[in-house]
């Protein structure tokens, strides 16, 4: 690893200001990736600001139904918060899918949104990588690409992002509190998270310096009816394969509402707005749900080893949206 | 900086580098947490900070100034072995020992998960009634044993949870 600076933040506004004036600075929440990746030689800063004693520990629920959680909330403490358990199964579950009890115990909100792909070009640094080193290439579409994505790639890149959390943030149109040297703003989750493109080093829409202070959950009214339902190599422990975040609303039989994001099929949680429209007003049958899968899949590039994604991932929404049919039937 | 370590305060000059494991093994001698994978895939090093289980490898030392640190050499109260130890060794829950002071470490965390009424990956209906195998599986698959004496350690752990419980089990 090598030598850094290291400060622990009293105020988010020094926090924001000391990383960035300094371009080879980065925050530090719970470590479980960054320090990682530092071992690995693959993050190298040279100033870590600890944000872990800032006050966004917090999970509130506003009058309108709106959940805040803050950015330094653990994973943990967030899965079996009240208002997440009960409210909002999906987050619930898709926390509880994600790493192991220790690593959950230390990992944040804003770390998980932030966390790097799991590509294994990405994390050996004695490999090419276009996302780690601009222009050096990939070797991922005629190497190990198995778990990378089918959705939203391009040539330059074809990285997963490895969140089950944010899979389950984006069908909920979660809304990322941001505190930056221009002051504080809020984006769309949808817009935290950039495709690859011809810049894959770019990752997000945050610039050097902006600070993840919190998220919000704005209501849904059948967010009661939902699940994230994970496909992985083993039983537990494991990075997704394929995943869904879904949430349904069913009267008469019929589709009313319908929210929709895959995992692990993406360089970001992968919001599913064509099979949400091609779902609403159809009949609550598995043949609908099919159909719906397929028409966000019709944009799928799969490549070699990774192609048994499209109908996995057609299957798990099948399965997932199935069940919550018959709980709602 | 302070590290608070099984109720003995050490002040200690650290790289900023030096994570939570090697400060424990390195720099005071505490060698009962293991090194394994050095990259959180393992549990081997884990350790109770503020009462709860995390990676020891994967923790900075300087992020946890002040903070309540306990390990496998914590554990024991006036050399009575920890009910989760004991459980261990009635059981035989280990073959070659490596991964157990994290498999303890992490056992006694989860127990107490477990009794904040924490859910798990397998729980369902919300509220878990009791621990059994399935859960102690899902809860305990951040520690992986090479040697394959799951066998024993989910029992021993079911042991513990049973006899807090005041349930017997066979």
């Amino acid at each position: 690893m090598r030598p850094f600076q290291f400060v622990r933040a009293d105020d988010a506004a020094t926090a924001v200001q000391t990383v960035t004036a300094n371009p080879k600075a980065k925050f530090l929440a719970g470590g479980t990736n960054l320090v990682d990746l530092m071992k690995l030689g693959v993050e190298r800063p040279d100033l870590l600001v600890d944000l872990t004693r800032l006050p966004f520990d917090s999970v509130d629920v506003e009058a309108d139904g709106t959940v805040r959680i803050g950015t330094n909330v653990r994973n943990s403490d967030l899965a079996a918060h009240p208002a997440v358990r009960n409210g909002l199964p999906l987050l619930s579950q898709a926390l509880l899918a994600g790493a192991s009890g220790q690593l959950r115990n230390m990992a944040t909100v804003g770390g998980n949104l932030l966390q790097r792909t799991r590509c294994v070009y990405f994390q050996d640094v004695t490999k090419p990588c276009n996302k780690r080193q601009p222009g050096s290439g990939c070797p991922a579409r005629q190497g190990d690409h198995r778990n990378l994505a089918i959705l939203g790639a391009s040539e330059a890149c074809i990285a997963t992002h490895p969140s089950d959390m944010a899979v389950a943030l984006a069908a909920l149109d979660a809304r990322v509190a941001v505190s930056g040297p221009d002051g504080d703003r809020e984006t769309p989750l949808a817009e935290l998270h950039a495709l690859p493109g011809e810049h894959p080093e770019q990752e997000t829409t945050l610039r050097h310096g902006e600070l993840i202070t919190g998220i919000a959950v704005p209501p849904l009214a059948y967010a009661e009816r939902s699940a994230y339902r994970k496909v992985r190599d083993r039983a537990s422990y494991a990075f997704a394969v394929a995943s869904v975040a879904a949430a349904l609303d069913v009267e008469d039989g019929v589709v009313r509402d319908v929210r929709l994001a895959f995992g692990a099929v993406a360089p970001k949680p992968w919001r599913a707005h064509a099979a949400e429209d091609a779902l609403r007003g159809r009949p609550a049958t598995a043949a609908s749900f099919r159909a719906a899968a397929e028409a966000e899949l019709a944009a799928a590039e799969p490549l070699r080893d990774n192609a048994f994604k499209v109908p996995l991932i057609t299957n798990v929404v099948v399965r997932t949206l199935s069940d919550l049919a018959g709980e709602t039937s | 900086m302070q590290l608070h370590v099984n109720g003995r305060l050490h002040e200690l000059a650290l790289d900023n580098r030096t994570t939570l494991l090697d400060a424990l093994r390195e720099h005071l001698g505490l060698t009962g947490s293991k090194k394994g994978c050095d990259h959180g895939q393992c549990g081997a090093c884990t350790v109770l900070v503020d009462g709860r289980r995390i990676n020891s490898c994967l923790a900075l030392a300087v992020t946890l100034d002040g903070v309540e640190i306990r390990t496998i050499e914590g554990l024991s109260d006036d050399g009575a072995l920890h009910p989760v130890q004991q459980a261990f060794l009635d059981r035989d829950g280990f073959q070659c020992g490596y991964c157990t002071p994290g498999q303890i470490c992490s056992a006694v965390g989860m127990l107490d998960e477990f009794d904040q009424g924490w859910p798990s990956a397998v729980t369902t209906g919300g509220q878990p009634a009791a621990l059994d195998a399935g859960e102690v599986r899902e809860r305990m698959s951040g520690n992986l044993c090479r040697c394959g004496a799951y066998m024993n350690i989910v029992p021993a752990i079911l042991d513990v949870a049973d006899a807090a419980a005041g349930r017997s089990s066979a």
